[in-house]
């Protein structure tokens, strides 16, 4: 199962405090599925439902990486998955 | 000149922990644009003449803060000379959207009140107004008779002040988001993010070592030579034409088809040589102006910025706020960290606070940590990235803190951060593990180096270190290559040249081929010329379009082997390439690279190789290391630098002098940051040193031969080990000038910049411990 990094602000309104949790997916799409079952509200936080991506500030990395396939990202058995603000450089 | 200075000059040092040799990439080859250059042929945004081309001037605020009640333009339209004046009103209405501009989104309402004012001026020198006119002095005489009633407003200039809930509200819709999350608070607080790992409250309780720091920065501008320019031509047939000095033709591209509200297929921008950027020619601010005055008159038009502009209306860096907490064991191991971070934003939001977040603990190996992040609005120009955007801000009070723990636990620096350097397999406290990096690498280097181990003696002097990260980025980029019948090649990349990535993308492609740098003659696409490329930024273009060339060159190899199979009436699986010559496998044909493209019009015509490449993959971020000497004037409080080495991880140097240039480049400006720079303002929010002499920048006169050690531990991600070098080498210098500072003097400073005045004072307020 992937493992996912609960970002710190939703972690009191949805995930019980816990930082880590194990979920199945073979995409980064069918993570998020995964994760709004248990913890409903994941899912509004972190997909444009009117273009079917992530939300503009927040980037999903998938092993350390920034996924530049977003929601189509693949997963692995032992991926770690990460949803981060947006960043940029100069 | 000093041992040290002659190394330099030479070429600086590298030590190398499992990078490759090759034939092109590590040399130092003449770079392909310097004749140009030199010689004053190389074209910019300034030197575009056009037949009918109009002046463009802009009306700016006087105000920091202010409603607009009436504009009037009628008495600068009758003025003789002048074709028209544009507003606000003239900008198609945008609200609600949001672009991505590859180095993240904006707000498309925020950006068109940047370009030109709506219903409210939010700093001194917002753009209000735009005339056309056939002079420059007619366009300046236009300026004065444009009437503009303002309800002034009080003004909002620094973070802290800005935070607070009785603080003048600049936009009065906005509400603070926590990951995209509307808490519906009305504030000036656009944005809260928080990284949390472990149990912060338990391990500090436990801990035996504890320090902090308080730290002010002030706004600092990227001080780029030359200023914004942008000459527009709208055709009747409803094509816009853009000549520009940018950071990224396809994002300014993006950027006016957004603001403009027109499809981004009637946008060229042709993008100009680039007189510096570092962040802050990512926006666009004159060209829509330009644009909008150029549709208007049916005449090309070009508004080039003066240096005040520049500094009152463009993009600098973020002033800033910032707490940090650090705890370690008896041992002398880190295990606790807590850091407030406040950026401001300027007049809209989107300070590089994420990226702050990220890189303030980076260095270290924190099992509990918590960051909080704040974007905040204030009455100042817009902030723009600037080389490293937020990293710097936030690597003094951490090294600062580490400064501290080192003294408590008797401990030299150097060893304290190696005890506690992050390294492969580090989790952050954004929660991402690191891959193979540097930065232990880069410590062991500055600890063994010349300068460390060197003596330093004398009364006033003191030295200092620190360390610093930068993530780099990957993004898109696109490259074509096409074979001349002489055998050399014309590359084409989408990338603007601001750092003499021309060369150092070229090198890739040479040494992929087995060629020589000098057989590549590489240019720099418009947005109708090339695919499309991101930003110049993230220290990325030697990286990712670096990439691009190598699979554009790998594209050049297949089919000049279905070539030669071709001449040889053999097949492509008998042909091979080595060393820049094709050969059948038996070994009883062969023509170099040269040779073969000689007879590219006997076996099909042209080669054009082409590759576009969106690494996901293999991003390798970036360690500096500073170590500086400094003698401080106890009369007067003056700081001279008497020595400073940057080390810097590199992956691997393509052309290590200008890797070397970037590392003393970002140190420059870092000091520049550390002693001199600063917006200073009135209590009016008016900026009172919007000059270059007024705004004092770092000169070769005021500083030694920057010394550099490029490390270099390779990146697994990218075909020849790149890491992006143009950023990180900015974040450390004010923490380790800082810690000169206090240790020549026996002070504690907790802002910036370390003006004679503060040295002074703290001095007076210390035991003058080094003066003996």
């Amino acid at each position: 199962m992937a493992m996912v990094w609960i970002p710190a602000p939703w972690r009191e309104k949805l995930t019980q405090g816990q930082q880590q949790v194990d979920v199945e997916g073979a995409t980064v799409r069918q993570v998020i599925e995964a994760l709004d079952a248990r913890f409903p509200g994941m899912r509004q936080r972190i997909i444009d439902p009117e273009h079917d991506r992530i939300r503009h500030d927040i980037a999903v990395s998938v092993d350390g990486e920034i996924s530049v396939e977003g929601l189509r990202r693949k997963v692995g058995e032992t991926s770690e998955v990460h949803f981060l603000p947006a960043m940029a450089g100069g | 000149m000093t041992d040290h200075g002659e190394t330099t000059r030479k070429g600086g040092e590298i030590r190398n922990f499992g990078t490759q040799t090759y034939k092109v990439v590590g040399t130092r080859p003449i770079r392909h644009d310097g004749t140009d250059k030199v010689t004053g042929r190389a074209v910019y945004g300034g030197d575009i003449r056009l037949p009918g081309m109009l002046y463009g001037q802009i009306l700016r605020s006087p105000h920091a803060h202010a409603r607009i009640q009436r504009i009037d333009t009628s008495r600068a339209e009758a003025l003789p000379g002048v074709h028209a004046v544009v507003t606000a009103a003239d900008l198609p209405d945008t609200t609600g959207g949001r672009i991505d501009l590859g180095e993240g989104h904006a707000d498309t309402k925020y950006m068109r009140d940047n370009i030109l004012a709506g219903d409210k001026v939010l700093y001194r020198g917002h753009a209000v107004a735009g005339v056309a006119a056939v002079s420059l002095h007619v366009a300046e005489e236009a300026l004065a008779l444009i009437d503009v009633d303002y309800e002034l407003l009080e003004p909002v200039i620094d973070v802290e002040t800005a935070m607070k809930d009785s603080a003048p509200l600049l936009h009065e819709g906005l509400t603070t988001t926590e990951l995209n999350e509307d808490t519906g608070r009305k504030s000036n607080i656009a944005m809260h993010i928080r990284h949390e790992m472990g149990d912060v409250q338990q391990a500090f309780a436990g801990a035996a070592h504890v320090a902090e720091a308080e730290i002010r920065t002030a706004t600092v501008h990227q001080g780029y030579i030359e200023p914004q320019n942008g000459t527009a031509s709208w055709s009747e047939d409803g094509q816009l034409t853009i000549w520009t000095s940018t950071q990224g033709s396809f994002t300014a591209q993006k950027q006016l088809a957004t603001i403009l509200d027109i499809p981004v297929s009637k946008v060229r921008v042709i993008p100009q040589e680039i007189g510096g950027g570092f962040g802050g020619k990512i926006p666009v601010y004159v060209e829509p102006v330009a644009a909008l005055l150029s549709r208007k008159t049916a005449h090309p038009v070009k508004i080039i910025m003066t240096r005040a502009d520049v500094f009152e209306s463009t993009g600098p860096t973020p002033g800033s706020y910032v707490r940090v907490k650090m705890a370690t064991d008896a041992s002398g191991k880190l295990v606790a960290s807590e850091a407030h971070i406040a950026l401001e934003a300027g007049a809209f939001p989107g300070a590089e606070i994420g990226a702050a977040a990220m890189c303030v603990f980076s260095c270290y190996d924190i099992p509990h940590a918590v960051v909080d992040g704040y974007d905040v609005v204030v009455n100042k120009p817009k902030s723009a990235p600037y080389r490293a955007p937020g990293a710097t801000q936030v690597t003094w009070p951490v090294e600062k803190v580490m400064d501290d723990l080192a003294r408590q636990l008797g401990k030299d620096p150097v060893a304290f951060r190696l005890d506690n350097a992050a390294a492969e397999g580090t989790r952050r406290v954004d929660g991402i593990v690191y891959p193979r990096i540097g930065g232990r690498e880069c410590l062991e280097v500055a600890r063994d180096s010349d300068h460390y181990q060197s003596e330093l003696s004398g009364p006033y002097r003191g030295r200092g270190m620190a360390i610093g990260y930068w993530f780099n980025i990957g993004l898109k980029s696109a490259v074509t290559a096409s074979v001349n019948a002489d055998g050399t090649v014309h590359l084409v990349e989408g990338s603007t040249d601001i750092g003499g990535t021309r060369t150092s993308v070229a090198m890739q492609f040479a040494e992929t081929l087995g060629l020589d740098a000098a057989d590549i003659y590489p240019s720099v696409g418009d947005t109708s010329a090339i695919g499309y490329t991101d930003v110049t930024g993230g220290s990325r273009v030697t990286y990712a379009t670096g990439w691009a060339a190598y699979e554009a060159a790998e594209d050049v190899k297949r089919q000049m082997i279905e070539r030669a199979a071709i001449l040889w009436e053999s097949s492509a699986d008998q042909v091979e390439y080595s060393d820049g010559v094709f050969k059948t496998r038996d070994g009883s044909k062969s023509a170099d690279f040269k040779q073969l493209a000689q007879k590219l019009e006997d076996t099909g015509g042209p080669v054009v190789g082409r590759a576009t490449v969106h690494p996901d993959t293999g991003v390798g971020g970036s360690f500096a290391v500073n170590i500086v000497d400094v003698e401080v004037d106890p009369d007067t409080g003056k700081v001279d630098i008497l020595r400073f080495t940057v080390i810097q991880d590199a992956g691997k140097a393509i052309h290590p002098s200008y890797v070397e240039g970037q590392m003393q480049g970002g140190s420059v400006q870092g000091i520049g940051w550390a002693l001199n720079e600063e917006y200073a303002y009135t209590e009016e929010g008016r900026m009172a040193n919007s000059t270059f002499l007024d705004y004092r920048m770092p000169t070769s006169l005021d500083l030694p031969m920057i010394e550099t050690i490029i490390v270099e531990v390779p990146n697994p991600g990218h075909p020849y080990g790149v890491r992006g070098v143009g950023e990180a080498s900015i974040a450390p210098p004010p923490a380790a000038v800082a810690a000169a500072v206090e240790n020549a003097t026996g002070t504690q400073l907790n802002v910036l910049p370390l003006r004679p005045d503060r040295i002074i004072n703290a001095m007076e307020d210390s035991i003058p411990a080094a003066a003996g």
